[in-house]
């Protein structure tokens, strides 16, 4: 039997490559993938406390999380291309036409 | 035993895609290291007698979003020199090492405590796993259940009319 603690170990390094990709990199496409990988550790935590506790809830949260980052990739895709046509980068901090 | 090696693989592989992710300099390498880590992550689901949502971990990230993501580097022709890393780095790799360092110290000093609940793994192996989310999905969460094909539509609706030319 694998502790918990090596699951949550396993969800706290993955968040954390996650937010360190978003927070470093400059590409829209590793941003949204830098997204991906962060909700994939909260999926992770979800599964394994769910198993551990002998609860349903949690798989269930993960099946929302799914259905949210499904509908977070296509609008950021959509908002990429819309970006992309209008300002010719796909470079975050190129995009400063906010003055931000 | 073998449940330990196998979780240990899972485990490091993972972890190093994820690493390629971030580091790849070109876009298509980093969707390729993504998908590994997709796959693994639905190995773990398996061993935490999560079944249906290794299937549907597979279905949706790696079948769908990711092959939205590489149509996307493929329309956008993505140029490969460029700085990779803005001015955050060194900051940001610092914050990361400081977060680790207290999530570890949480994580192997607390106890799970709480109250268990109605699903122990042998009920949960009985009536199978997804007889057992899919009561539960439509009993308890039917209203959860139904915004969450709304958020479908919204974005649905959302992308065409962002990616579209003129509306």
């Amino acid at each position: 039997m694998i502790p918990l603690h090596y699951y949550l170990i396993l969800a706290a390094i993955l968040f954390i490559i996650g937010m360190t990709g978003f927070l470093v990199r400059r590409n829209f496409l590793t941003l949204l993938m830098s997204i991906e990988l962060m909700l994939n550790a909260v999926n992770i935590n979800f599964v394994a406390f769910a198993h551990y506790m002998d609860s349903m809830t949690g798989r269930i949260y993960v099946f929302f999380i799914m259905t949210v980052a499904a509908a977070e990739a296509a609008i950021g895709l959509a908002i990429l291309i819309s970006a992309y046509r209008n300002l010719k980068t796909t470079f975050v901090d190129e995009m400063n036409s906010l003055k931000g | 035993m073998i449940l330990n090696i196998l979780f240990f693989y899972l485990a490091a592989v993972t972890i190093i895609s994820a690493l390629f992710v971030v580091i790849k300099r070109n876009a298509v390498h980093s969707a390729i290291a993504l998908l590994v880590t997709f796959v693994h992550v639905a190995g773990i689901f398996l061993l935490l007698n999560s079944e249906f949502l290794a299937a549907v971990q597979i279905l949706v990230y790696a079948g769908a979003i990711l092959v939205l993501i590489i149509f996307v580097i493929m329309y956008l022709n993505v140029t490969q020199r460029y700085r990779m890393f803005n001015r955050l780095k060194l900051i940001a790799f610092f914050v990361g090492v400081v977060l680790f360092a207290e999530v570890l110290y949480i994580i192997t000093r607390t106890a799970l405590k709480g109250q268990k609940g109605e699903f122990p793994i042998a009920k949960v192996l009985e009536m199978g796993n997804t007889e057992a989310i899919g009561k539960a999905l439509f009993t308890d969460y039917l209203f959860p259940f139904e915004v969450a094909s709304l958020i479908l539509l919204v974005a649905m609706i959302g992308a065409i009319v962002l990616a579209k030319k003129e509306i």
